[in-house]
């Protein structure tokens, strides 16, 4: 297999407002303060746009601009992959709610809201990238399900991709049924090749049996259960100034190998 | 129409029987509409038995699935909620995340059905879903992490999606009519439909993907952009990966959905690319419009074009709008056609276009 490169990260998390504050946790400079914030505000849009960005969109649309600034890239240059596994849970909460009650009233932007594409929908509408894009999910997997296709854009086409991973937890009753507990996005940029910005390179292959990589010390057991942080691990091992091998949850009770080796 | 307890004034297209057809025992979890359309749909024209003769070939852990779904198990999710304890609020004990409504439940439940274990994702990217999935497998054939993929689209009817689209002002009181100047939106079908895909020499059949394309319109999230710009590139690259000019496409599959806007701006990307001499019409007066499962249903059927050489007839259409410039076929034709492109474009501005053509 072919290696991919790592331009640049976006991150948001509880305690992990951004990439280099999580560099610095995960390198055990900065203890991890577990603060709740708010939906991050989006200062990159028109406000009329930031209005009306559904809640699983600002987190990732945060997380995409973060990498897309640390790879002093345009958007037009970059396809985008999004992958979730809640998708959106307050809004499919709220349109069971509509459509069970006697009114069955959905309100149109709900409806438009609710597709799993809204996040590169609204990434293309608020950049102006006519750039392609895909929305996928592998449930507990969504986060390596995304990044084999990402992975498949950059070696087969000689693509820059911005994939996304974000996670949030659902409300209730759909909470009792899936436990998300803490939310979470991350945004990596990857190219064919190795710029001089390169952070990491990745050779990528899918293996039997389950994963066993381990969920950075430092962090909170309650982000584990984000199938979207499931990048920190892997983020973890490439700050490693030697190369390092790590296994993730795949689809299908198997998992994916990452061996990661330092750029510079 | 005709399904539980909706009174919209509309037509959909519905699977008949799917109530009386559960999923099989060894994978009982899995039981919601969405699931047992897929099953269905694999059990079609001996698709499990390729699929088999693929794994043997292969090895199951060399074949990905890819399916492409707008809504998964939000039926099953919507009965949930009707059931909820009027007291807690909870939902029914019957009713899983993982197994219907999670987007990846009919991927899961597709892989495990045919027993394979390669690369698998659930595509949803709206209305161009089941597309995009021949996008993605190529790719992973290409770059090495499989040597054939089943691709695959379903999607069943839900109450979310008909008042979504109903919200909108998108549904039509009477059959859908593609391309007629009295069109006045879209009649929503359930589908399943699915496809093997292998890579490059080792295929047997008569019909290979030889291009795709893929572009966003960056407009808005459920209206497609007057300009076409976003249709138009999506078709050019899929020209331009095959290699080939305007003139080699012998049909055009529209996405066509009947929506005043939709067929309006398709059929002026169409004429920018083609002019009026390639033959385009949409088969959704046929199928309805399968949301997710739209983009393999046309595949398929482009698929059948390239074999037989039908240009499909546009069902409902009485009289071609008179604003449109290509040249929309109203009644079917044959010819020969060695290579057909399939329009698909989803909400979120997401489009897709795909080349299939006859191997030499």
């Amino acid at each position: 297999m072919s290696a991919v490169h790592l331009e640049s990260v976006g991150v948001l998390g509880p305690g992990l407002p951004d990439w280099k504050t999580t560099c610095r946790v995960l390198d055990g400079e900065l203890p991890h303060r577990p603060e709740v914030r708010g939906d991050p505000d989006l200062p990159q849009l028109p406000p009329n746009e930031r209005r009306r960005v559904p809640k699983l969109t600002r987190w990732a649309l945060a997380v995409a601009h973060e990498a897309l600034a640390g790879a002093a890239r345009a958007a037009g240059d970059v396809a985008m992959v999004f992958s979730s596994s809640s998708g959106d849970g307050e809004i499919v909460h709220k349109l069971c709610e509509a459509v069970t009650s006697p009114e069955r009233e959905i309100s149109p932007t709900m409806f438009h809201n609710s597709v799993h594409n809204a996040a590169p929908g609204y990434w293309s509408i608020s950049t102006g990238s006519r750039q392609r894009s895909v929305a996928l999910c592998g449930h507990d997997a969504s986060f390596a399900v995304g990044l084999l296709e990402a992975i498949g854009l950059v070696l087969s086409e000689q693509a820059s991709v911005m994939l996304v991973a974000c996670d949030l937890p659902f409300p209730e009753p759909l909470a009792a049924l899936r436990d998300i507990r803490a939310p979470f996005a991350v945004a990596l940029l990857l190219s064919p090749a190795s710029g001089e910005r390169a952070l990491a390179r990745w050779k990528v292959s899918l293996g039997a049996g389950p994963a066993s990589a381990r969920f950075p010390h430092m962090l909170p057991a309650a982000l584990a259960t984000n199938p979207a942080a499931q990048a920190l691990p892997l983020l973890a091992a490439s700050r490693a100034s030697v190369a390092q091998s790590v296994s993730l949850v795949y689809a299908g009770d198997r998992h994916m190998t990452v061996e990661t080796a330092p750029c510079r | 129409m005709d399904l539980d307890g909706v009174t919209l004034d509309t037509w959909i297209g519905r699977v008949g029987g799917l109530e009386e057809r559960p999923v099989v025992p060894r994978l009982a979890e899995f039981d919601c509409r969405n699931n047992r359309l897929a099953q269905i749909g694999l059990q079609q024209d001996g698709f499990d038995a390729a699929v088999a003769q693929a794994r043997a070939n292969y090895g199951p852990d060399r074949i990905a699935v890819l399916v492409g779904t707008s809504t998964s198990g939000m039926e099953h999710c919507e009965r949930a909620y009707r059931q909820r304890d009027p007291r807690s609020g909870a939902l029914p004990g019957w009713f899983t995340e993982r197994y219907s409504l999670n987007l990846f439940s009919v991927a899961d439940f597709v892989q495990r059905y045919l027993e394979l274990s390669g690369p698998a994702a659930a595509i949803s990217t709206a209305c161009s879903s089941s597309a995009k999935v021949f996008a993605s497998a190529a790719r992973l054939i290409e770059a090495g992490y499989a040597d054939a993929a089943v691709v695959g689209g379903v999607d069943s009817l839900c109450l979310t999606t008909l008042y979504g689209f109903n919200s909108l002002d998108l549904l039509s009181r009477e059959p859908c009519r593609p391309c007629d100047a009295a069109r006045d939106g879209i009649s929503i079908g359930e589908a399943a439909g699915f496809a093997l895909l292998e890579g490059p020499g080792r295929a047997r059949s008569g019909v290979a993907l030889v291009g795709y394309g893929e572009s966003s319109d960056a407009f808005h999230m459920s209206s497609p952009d007057p300009s076409g710009d976003g249709a138009y590139a999506a078709m050019h690259f899929a020209l331009q990966r095959a290699g080939i000019a305007p003139r080699e496409v012998h049909y055009v599959n529209m996405h066509g959905t009947g929506t005043p806007a939709n067929d309006r701006i398709e059929d002026r990307a169409i004429f920018r690319l083609f002019g009026d001499s390639v033959p385009c019409s949409s088969t959704k007066g046929w199928t309805g419009h399968t949301l997710g499962a739209a983009g393999i249903v046309e595949a398929i059927i482009c698929a059948l074009c390239v074999e037989t050489g039908l240009v499909p007839g546009t069902l409902n259409l009485d009289r071609v709008d008179p604003a449109f410039a290509s040249r929309v076929a109203a009644d079917a034709e044959t010819r020969d056609l060695r290579c057909v492109l399939s329009n698909s474009f989803g909400f979120g501005g997401s489009n897709c276009s795909l080349l299939l053509g006859r191997l030499a």
